[in-house]
């Protein structure tokens, strides 16, 4: 028998959870509303699916762009010959404004320490590759997005350890919190060298507190390790409280000129999959202060450029601020409608959610219709949900969430008729 | 309250702050000459002209032709927009059948149709770099070894080691024979291996070869499987130069091995990768492929594509340019035809100045040989002859010892990436190069002989190493110390 690597053969891909297991059910049999009326209607999916209308007619009122030209000549050979890790610059420029127009451009960011990635998906593992060894750990506020058990550790080596987070706070993280997991960590005779949050969070749809993301800088500063913010549903934050990246806070408490050396250690993960609805065009981002850090990712980055086509045509879209003010005020709009519905619609049958503010779904609760407070209980009622009412939605243990009961309802990834 | 650099080197990963990506060779010196002084014909004459980068650009009028005619193809115009929203929100690791359809027929196309490869066994990556380090880490453990013959591609030191923690051990190959792999060296490795108590797991070749441009025959293609079936060990065959070979002897690729009857290999043990970054002159669209035999692989390597899936924008354009069978026919044959007259147009150039190269049939480049003008038989003074040609000739080429090259003087000059006047340009900086060498030769000869007349100990120095090779060489490089004794 031929042998593989222990990474081939074990399960850390991570694909045996029912995160997915939901997701093969779907395909096997996927609703539609005239061909199969009785299918299963994707709800595990965290897409943006509303506002592809403004892009399409931005891109037939440019097909420049479209086209592979510069002022109506052909730039093909170039753009194909073009694999610079740097990336186009034209494109960082534009991506790095982006950014700052989600943040109210309350921050700025240069791009230069902008590393492009073939998602976030790349983005988180590359950035394990540069901030920690085999064997030691992150901790992650639960619950936490399921593929973080894929990206972060499984061909890194890396360990997660949980900062539990529970209802009776909104799930918000506390400084006991945080210790507890910290000396979880040292227990286990694991070296935490960071902490990793999503902000906006995947799962629960709300932004952090700045109270939260003050008591991550101190925590981080005190300890002497990083932060990682992932920040890939910033500008899906469709209503107050209003969306604060840790850039902000950094500059807030004037990180870099007090000496500190801990805005060299945050980091910021961001991609165009949820906020432009792209995840096909596998365009993700490293933000990092540390130049050491910059320098290591970009070199890691060619196991996963941007492709030069896409990067020229985003680079045109992005560069067109008429395009993005209206598009990021329009994406909330639309976000917030829909949400709306989905939560007054839940209301209706007794069912309420977790307030949020921010991403593509609904962190739902369901405890009242346990069996018992167990998760077995959790796993029957998600199954019945996924084959008898046929919806697949994402059950909280998958997401790592320490109390039962709790559900991820996707709430974007069914267009607006005629759009 | 300041951070000292060993701190800042504990906060960081040990593969962030070591060199395990291989930039911090002087082999990068060349680059930088060329990106501070970059030739061009008429603004900067005197430039650096780039003949280290194995692109071709040959053909890309036929391409942009097509494009132009297929706007259908692009999900950006007028006539693909209706798909944009389907393909932008296309996140699938599987890719889109059509794409992975027009790859399984463009790399039957490319072998003449002498073998079809399963759309469902292929599996995408971030380029060809992707996809060697995504099969490094499905096919070995850290510690564990591939075995690779000499000279190599230098990057196959970062995308096969640096985050997987695999090693590589040379397989010593030799230009008597022609850098042939033979039986004999292959178990050398493998034997120096088993002493030294590293796992091999696999043997990786690329055919056609970077550095050297030539093919496997036949014969050596079988006695590879053999050898790797005897040890129940790993083939990865890395085939992304295969529709750049113009001329006899054709590519044989290893799928055509595996279909003949009397050779006897377990197909699992069998992988394939390509990418249309030499073929189609594609590297900046970062399509690499992974084609295993191994069910398991092809399931592993899938959800590892995850990490470096192609742009579905990018997906969707090759699936409709490699689904043209009149189109793949007539650029497969045209880029050859081309590729071919450059490849005589300056070799024939060379040649004319007692210049050659390795007889090849392929590739993007030429292996020229100048151990002749080295002032002795070494690889110090090989990089101090690399020096000249850079900052005097003006001319950025890569070394032999870059690619692990056992013999000092072979060099690889790439032809493919720039337009004819340029290749005038360069053919005449090296004939002027190699008369004035000549000259030179000539004059330090007869100095030579006075001095040899009149000195009574001279010593030969030979097979000093210079400090690059430490950087470049695996640590537990079985090379042996070659006896490249000449005298002059």
């Amino acid at each position: 028998m031929c042998m593989l690597s222990r990474k081939a053969t074990c399960n850390s891909h991570g694909q045996d959870s029912s995160y997915f297991l939901g997701w093969q059910e779907y395909e096997k049999n996927p609703f539609h509303e005239v061909r199969n009326t009785k299918g299963i209607i994707q709800m595990g999916l965290a897409e943006n699916q509303l506002c592809f209308d403004i892009l399409k007619s931005w891109i037939a009122n440019n097909p420049d762009a479209a086209g592979f030209k510069r002022n109506g000549e052909s730039i093909f050979a170039e753009l194909a010959l073009f694999q610079d890790y740097h990336g186009i610059p034209e494109f960082k420029k534009a991506l790095t404004e982006f950014m700052s127009e989600i943040r109210g451009n309350k921050v700025s960011f240069d791009p230069n320490h902008l590393v492009l990635a073939a998602g976030a998906t790349s983005a988180n593992e590359t950035l394990m590759f540069c901030l920690a060894n085999h064997g030691e750990a992150f901790l992650l506020p639960t619950p936490y997005y399921p593929g973080f058990d894929r990206d972060l550790k499984w061909r890194t080596g890396v360990e997660i350890v949980p900062i539990h987070c529970t209802s009776s706070n909104g799930f918000q993280i506390t400084e006991t919190a945080l210790q507890e997991a910290y000396l979880e960590a040292q227990k286990r005779n694991l070296r935490v060298k960071g902490v990793l949050v999503t902000n906006p969070s995947n799962p629960l749809g709300t932004t952090m507190t700045r109270n939260e993301l003050n008591m991550l800088v101190s925590f981080v500063d005190e300890k002497g390790i990083h932060l990682v913010s992932d920040e890939i549903y910033s500008g899906t934050a469709f209503s107050t409280p209003s969306f604060v990246s840790v850039m902000e806070i950094l500059k807030e408490r004037k990180c870099d000129e007090n000496g500190s050396q801990v805005w060299k250690r945050v980091h910021v993960v961001y991609s165009l999959s949820k906020d432009l609805g792209l995840p096909g065009f596998r365009v993700g981002a490293i933000y990092s202060n540390d130049d050491t850090v910059v320098a290591a990712a970009t070199k890691m980055s060619s196991f996963g450029l941007v492709s030069s086509q896409t990067q020229y045509l985003l680079a045109a879209m992005l560069s067109d601020k008429k395009l993005t003010k209206n598009y990021i005020s329009e994406n909330h709009k639309r976000l917030r409608q829909r949400q709306k519905k989905l939560v007054s619609g839940l209301q209706k049958a007794g069912i309420s959610c977790l307030k949020g503010n921010a991403g593509l779904f609904c962190w739902v609760d369901m405890r009242h219709l346990l069996r018992s407070n167990t998760f077995e209980a959790e796993m029957e009622l998600w199954k019945k949900i996924v084959y008898e009412v046929r919806l697949n939605i994402s059950p909280g243990s998958s997401c790592h969430c320490t109390e039962p009961g709790w559900f991820r309802v996707c709430f974007a990834n069914i267009p607006i008729p005629g759009r | 309250m300041g951070f000292t650099l060993s701190n800042q080197q504990q906060q960081l990963s040990k593969i962030a702050t070591g060199n395990g990506h291989g930039e911090n060779s002087p082999y990068f010196e060349g680059w930088k000459a060329f990106d501070s002084n970059p030739y061009h014909p008429t603004k900067n004459p005197h430039g650096v002209i780039q003949m280290g980068l194995a692109e071709n650009q040959l053909s890309f009028d036929l391409i942009q032709e097509w494009v132009l005619n297929h706007p259908e193809a692009s999900i950006c115009t007028a006539e693909g927009a209706k798909e944009f929203k389907d393909i932008a929100n296309f996140q699938d690791y599987h890719g889109l059948p059509e794409f992975r359809n027009a790859v399984a027929n463009f790399m039957g196309n490319v072998r003449g149709n002498r073998v079809t490869f399963d759309p469902d066994r292929i599996v995408m990556s971030g380029g060809a770099t992707g996809a060697h380090e995504m099969l490094a880490f499905c096919l070995a453990d850290p510690g564990e070894a591939f075995l690779m013959p000499v000279p190599y591609y230098p990057a196959f030191d970062r995308d096969l080691r640096w985050r997987t923690g695999v090693q590589l051990l040379p397989v010593a190959c030799e230009s008597f024979n022609n850098f042939k792999i033979t039986r004999a060296a292959l178990e050398d490795a493998y034997e120096k291996a088993q002493k030294a108590n590293i796992r091999v797991k696999g043997l990786l070749i690329t055919n056609p070869s970077n550095p050297l441009g030539t093919v496997l025959d036949r014969e050596t293609l079988k006695s590879l499987v053999t050898f790797i079936n005897e040890k129940n060990i790993h083939l990865v065959c890395d085939e992304i130069y295969a529709a750049t070979v113009f001329t006899q002897p054709s590519f044989i690729s290893i799928a055509e091995i595996l279909e003949e009857e009397e050779v006897e290999c377990n197909r699992e043990l069998i992988h394939i990768v390509y990418s249309l970054s030499k073929d189609m002159g594609f590297p900046g669209f970062r399509v690499g492929i992974v084609y295993s035999y191994n069910d398991a692989v092809v399931n592993c390597a899938r959800k590892m594509s995850s990490f470096g899936l192609v742009s579905t924008q990018t997906q969707r354009l090759i699936a409709s340019m490699l689904s043209d069978n009149e189109f793949v026919d007539r650029f497969i044959a045209e880029s050859a035809r081309r590729l071919k007259a450059r490849h005589a147009k300056f070799t024939v150039g060379l040649e004319e100045e007692g210049t050659t190269c390795l007889k090849s049939s392929g590739g993007l480049f030429v292996w020229m040989d100048l151990h002749k003008h080295l002032k002795e038989p070494t690889f110090e003074a090989e990089m101090a002859l690399w020096r000249i040609i850079i900052h005097e000739v003006k001319l950025n080429v890569s070394p032999g010892s870059s690619f692990h090259c056992p013999e000092p003087g072979w060099f690889r000059v790439c032809f493919a990436n720039m337009d004819d006047q340029t290749m005038e340009v360069a053919l005449e900086r090296i004939r002027n190069f190699v008369l004035q060498d000549k000259e030179a030769a000539v004059v330090a000869m007869k100095k030579k002989k006075r001095c040899w007349q009149s000195s009574k100990n001279l010593s030969l120095s030979f097979n000093r190493r210079s400090r690059f090779d430490e950087v470049m060489m695996s640590p537990h490089s079985p090379i042996p110390q070659s006896p490249l004794v000449r005298a002059t």
